[in-house]
C-alpha cells in the first residue's frame, strides 16, 4: 500500500476520452515529459505526459517578480511560504491505453477518468507490461498537445532504458517510427536525432 | 547468393512482394536485415504465394526511398543509429524477380510433370527467399541417369543438370567466340550423352581434339573421350599418320571413293572452292553424262581441248567446266580419296549400331575446310539415308528402330548458311528434328552465319560469350524474354560461363561450366586410373573364378 501511496502524484482535474489534466499534489512534482501515468487502481487509464505547466491557481492572478532582494530562487520560496498554496503544477497527458478485466488495450478507454481520480506514476516493469509493442506511436506523433516529436522521443528514450536489450529495442522503435513517418523524412530524421542524442 | 560456407544453402528471407506484373516481373522490397549487396542479378529466388511456390530469378536491383526528400537532403550518416534505422525502412532496396516456374502447389500438373512455366504471379506480400539446393534440384533435377551435371549456378556449389534424353530429341547448338570454352562444353555434353545412353554420337572432329586428347587454352593436355571411355569410343581417322603421331591407333581409317561424291557435295563447296554457280551446276550435267563415276572420269580428263569438247557435248559453258575441273583437281591431293572407298559408311554404321560412339578425326585435313565440308556432308548424307530407310522399315516397331544418333559438326555456318542450308543434309536434319532419329549438335562461333530457320529449330542452345550484336541476335532468335537474356549474355565472363536455354532446361540459366581437365573431373565422369583398373580386374577375376588359393 505504501508503495502505491508513494507513487501518488496528483488528481485528475480535467478529463476527456483522449486526454486528461492532473494537478500535482506538490508544486513542481510532475513526472517527466514522455512518462507513463496511470489513473485508477482496477479499471485504469494510461496516459503519456505531453505537457507540464506551473501557474497561479487563480487564473485572474498572475505571479509577480519577488526575487529582487533574494540571492537564489530557493530563498524566494523560503521567504514566501504562501507560494506553495498560490501556485500549482499540472500536466496534460494523452490517453494511450487502458486496462479492462486485466487486459491492457493500446487504445483509448471507452469512458474518460473521473475528476479527482488519483494519478500514479508507473515503474519500469509496468511500462514494459503496458507496451509490449509500439502501437501507441501514431497517437503520440499526432498529439494535439505539446510538441509531439519531443514527446515521442522522450517516451522512446524512457522505454529503451527499461529494456533488457536497449540497442535492439531502439532499432526496432526507430524502424517503427520510419514506418509511420515514411513520407516525412525530415521529421523522422529530427526524432531519431533526439532519441540518439 | 547467400550461401553457407559449406555450400549448403538455407532459405534466407529477402523481403516481400509489393508490386509487379507477369511481363515485367515482381518487385520485392528487401527487408531491413537483407543486404542488397549480397543479392546479385541472376540469383535464384523462391516466392511463396498462397497456393503455390514460384521459382524465379533476380533480373534487376534498385535503390528506392519512401520520401523523395531523402534523395535531395540525405541524412547525417555520421550517426550510426540513424543510418541503421533508415536503411531498409525509409531508404530501401528493391529487387525485380521474374517468376519463371511454379515448383509446388495445388496444380495437379505440378505433381505429374514437375515444375511448370509460371502463368501467374504471387499475390502482394508473398515472401521472397533465396532458393535452396533442394529448390534447384526440383527445377533442374538431381544428377542421375537422365540428368547430366553440366555446371553450377554462379556463386553456388549446387549442381545444375541438363535432361539428356530430352536434349537429344532435337538439334542443339553450342555457340561462343573462340577461346570461350565451346570445345570443353562440347566434350562434356558428348560425355553426358554417352553416359546416359540416350543416343550414339558421331563427331566430325575437325581439330582432332575430342578423340584421344585435346589442349586447354593454357596449353596443357586434356583427355579426349577415348581415354575416358575406352571401349565405348571408336576413333576413325582420315589421316592415319597424324593419329599415330599423337599416340593413337585409329579403329578405322576412312576412305572416300570418288564415286561417292555427288553434285550436291560440290554445291556446298562452292564458296570454299570459289566456284561460280554455273561451274558448280555443271557437276549435275557431268553426272547425267557419266553416271556415278562422273568425278573420276572428269578428273582423268586433261587438256583444255578435251574439256571444251566435253562442255560442248553436254551443253555447258566451256570456261565454267574448265574452272570446275581445275578446282576439283585439288581433291586428288587428298589421300583419303581413292577409287573404291566403299565401306566407310557401313563401318561407321556398324559401330553406331553396337552402341559405340564414333569420333572422326581429320588430322591434317582439319585445316582444310573443303575436305571437312566434303567428308562431313558426304558421310552424313549417306548415314542419314540409311537411317531413313531403316526407320521406315521399322514402321513403328520400336525395337527395330535405329539408335538415336547425334551428329556433332564444327564450323557449322559453313554448312548452314542461308544460301545452302536448304540444300545440305545438315539443313534437312535440323529442320526435320528427330523424325528419323538423327539430330545435330552444332558447334559454331558465328551463329549469325547460320540460316534463321535452322537456328529457330534448335531445341537447346548453350552459348558462351558473344561479342557481335548480330551473333547475339541470331542466338536469341525465337527465345522468350530475349531482351533480358541479351543483357545476361553480354555480361558473361569470357571463360567457363555459359547461358543455357531451351528445350532441355526448364528455364534459362547461366552456369559456371563443370570442370574438365583435372584428375578429379575425370573421376567424376567415371574414369579409373591404372591402380583402380587393376583392382577392378582382380575383383572381376575373383568373382569369376573364386578366390585364388595360397
Amino acid at each position: 500500500m505504501s508503495q502505491i501511496v508513494d507513487r501518488r502524484i496528483g488528481e485528475v482535474v480535467e478529463a476527456s476520452t483522449t486526454m486528461f489534466v492532473v494537478q500535482c499534489h506538490e508544486l513542481y512534482n510532475a513526472p517527466d515529459l514522455g512518462s507513463l501515468v496511470r489513473i485508477g487502481d482496477v479499471e485504469t487509464v494510461y496516459g503519456i505526459v505531453a505537457e507540464v505547466s506551473t501557474q497561479s491557481l487563480d487564473p485572474g492572478r498572475r505571479a509577480i517578480v519577488m526575487g529582487r532582494e533574494e540571492e537564489s530562487v530557493e530563498a524566494v520560496y523560503e521567504q514566501n511560504p504562501q507560494l506553495a498554496r498560490l501556485l500549482s503544477t499540472e500536466f496534460h497527458a494523452i490517453v494511450v491505453a487502458h486496462r479492462r478485466d486485466d487486459q491492457v488495450n493500446q487504445f483509448i478507454a471507452p469512458v474518460p477518468p473521473r475528476i479527482h481520480d488519483i494519478a500514479y506514476t508507473c515503474d519500469g516493469s509496468e511500462l514494459l507490461s503496458v507496451f509490449p509493442s509500439l502501437e501507441l506511436l501514431p497517437t503520440l506523433l499526432s498529439s494535439p498537445i505539446g510538441s509531439p516529436d519531443d514527446i515521442t522521443a522522450a517516451f522512446l528514450r524512457k522505454l529503451t532504458l527499461e529494456h533488457s536489450n536497449p540497442e535492439k529495442i531502439l532499432i526496432e522503435a526507430g524502424r517503427e517510427l520510419a514506418y509511420h513517418l515514411s513520407n516525412q523524412f525530415t521529421r523522422l530524421n529530427g526524432i531519431l536525432r533526439r532519441i540518439s542524442s | 547468393m547467400i550461401t553457407e560456407p559449406n555450400g549448403e544453402s538455407t532459405p534466407h528471407r529477402l523481403g516481400m512482394v509489393v508490386s509487379g506484373s507477369l511481363s515485367d516481373g515482381v518487385q520485392v522490397k528487401l527487408d531491413p536485415d537483407a543486404s542488397i549487396e549480397q543479392v546479385k542479378v541472376g540469383t535464384f529466388v523462391t516466392l511463396k504465394g498462397k497456393q503455390m511456390r514460384f521459382f524465379g530469378v533476380v533480373t534487376d536491383i534498385s535503390l528506392d526511398s519512401s520520401d523523395p526528400m531523402l534523395t535531395t537532403s540525405p541524412p547525417d550518416i555520421s550517426n550510426p543509429y540513424i543510418t541503421q534505422v533508415l536503411s531498409g525502412t525509409t531508404a530501401f532496396g528493391k529487387i525485380t524477380v521474374e517468376p519463371m516456374l511454379t515448383i509446388s502447389g495445388d496444380d495437379p500438373e505440378l505433381l505429374l510433370d514437375g515444375p511448370q512455366p509460371a502463368k501467374t504471379i504471387p499475390a502482394h506480400f508473398a515472401e521472397a527467399a533465396t532458393a535452396t539446393e533442394d529448390d534447384i534440384q526440383i527445377v533442374f533435377g538431381a544428377e542421375d541417369e537422365r540428368h547430366f551435371w553440366i555446371g553450377s549456378p554462379l556463386d553456388m556449389e549446387t549442381k545444375i543438370c541438363i535432361d539428356i534424353p530430352e536434349l537429344v530429341t532435337r538439334s542443339n547448338g553450342i555457340f561462343g567466340k573462340s577461346g570461350t570454352g565451346k570445345t570443353f562444353l562440347t566434350r562434356l555434353l558428348l560425355a553426358g550423352i554417352l553416359q546416359s545412353g540416350a543416343a550414339v554420337n558421331l563427331v566430325f572432329d575437325m581439330q582432332s581434339e575430342y578423340g584421344w586428347k585435346g589442349y586447354s587454352e593454357s596449353g596443357s593436355e586434356v583427355k579426349g573421350l577415348k581415354q575416358l571411355f575406352h571401349s565405348q569410343i571408336a576413333v576413325f581417322s582420315l589421316d592415319e599418320e597424324s593419329s599415330k603421331r599423337r599416340g593413337l591407333t585409329p579403329d578405322y581409317v576412312v576412305r572416300i571413293g570418288y564415286d561417292e561424291v555427288e553434285p550436291d557435295d560440290i554445291q556446298l563447296l562452292r564458296e570454299t572452292l570459289d566456284l561460280s554457280e554455273v561451274a558448280a551446276d555443271a557437276a549435275y550435267s557431268l553426272e547425267r553424262h557419266f553416271g556415278t563415276s562422273w568425278l573420276r572420269e572428269f578428273l582423268s580428263l586433261s587438256g583444255r581441248e578435251n574439256i571444251f569438247e566435253l562442255a560442248e557435248s553436254i551443253g555447258v559453258n566451256g570456261n565454267a567446266l574448265s574452272r570446275l575441273n581445275n578446282r576439283l583437281q585439288r581433291l586428288k591431293r587428298y589421300q583419303f580419296m581413292d577409287k573404291s572407298g566403299q565401306g566407310s559408311v557401313e563401318q561407321i554404321l556398324r559401330y553406331l549400331d553396337r552402341g559405340m560412339h564414333v569420333v572422326l578425326e581429320f588430322g591434317r585435313y582439319g585445316s582444310n575446310l573443303a575436305a571437312y565440308i566434303l567428308v562431313a556432308n558426304l558421310l552424313t548424307r549417306r548415314i542419314y539415308q540409311r537411317y531413313m530407310e531403316r526407320k521406315e522399315l521399322a514402321s513403328g516397331d520400336n525395337s527395330q528402330e535405329p539408335r538415336p544418333l547425334v551428329i556433332t559438326i564444327e564450323e557449322a555456318h559453313k554448312f548452314l548458311t542461308p544460301g545452302v542450308a536448304s540444300q545440305t543434309i545438315f539443313g534437312t536434319i535440323a529442320r526435320e528434328m528427330r523424325k528419323y532419329n538423327v539430330t545435330l549438335l552444332i558447334v559454331d562461333q558465328r551463329p549469325s552465319g547460320i540460316d534463321d530457320e535452322v537456328m529457330s529449330q534448335l531445341g537447346t542452345k548453350i552459348t558462351c560469350l558473344l561479342d557481335s550484336e548480330r551473333d547475339i541476335d541470331a542466338v536469341l532468335t525465337g527465345a522468350s524474354g530475349s531482351r533480358k537474356l541479351r543483357s545476361v549474355l553480354s555480361r558473361l565472363e569470357s571463360k567457363q560461363q555459359s547461358l543455357v536455354f531451351g528445350h532441355a532446361v526448364p528455364m534459362p540459366i547461366v552456369v559456371k561450366t563443370r570442370d574438365y581437365g583435372s584428375p578429379e573431373s575425370y573421376k567424376s565422369l567415371g574414369w579409373k586410373d591404372a591402380a583402380e583398373l587393376k583392382a577392378q580386374v582382380e575383383r572381376d577375376v575373383t568373382d569369376l573364378f573364386g578366390p585364388t588359393e595360397e
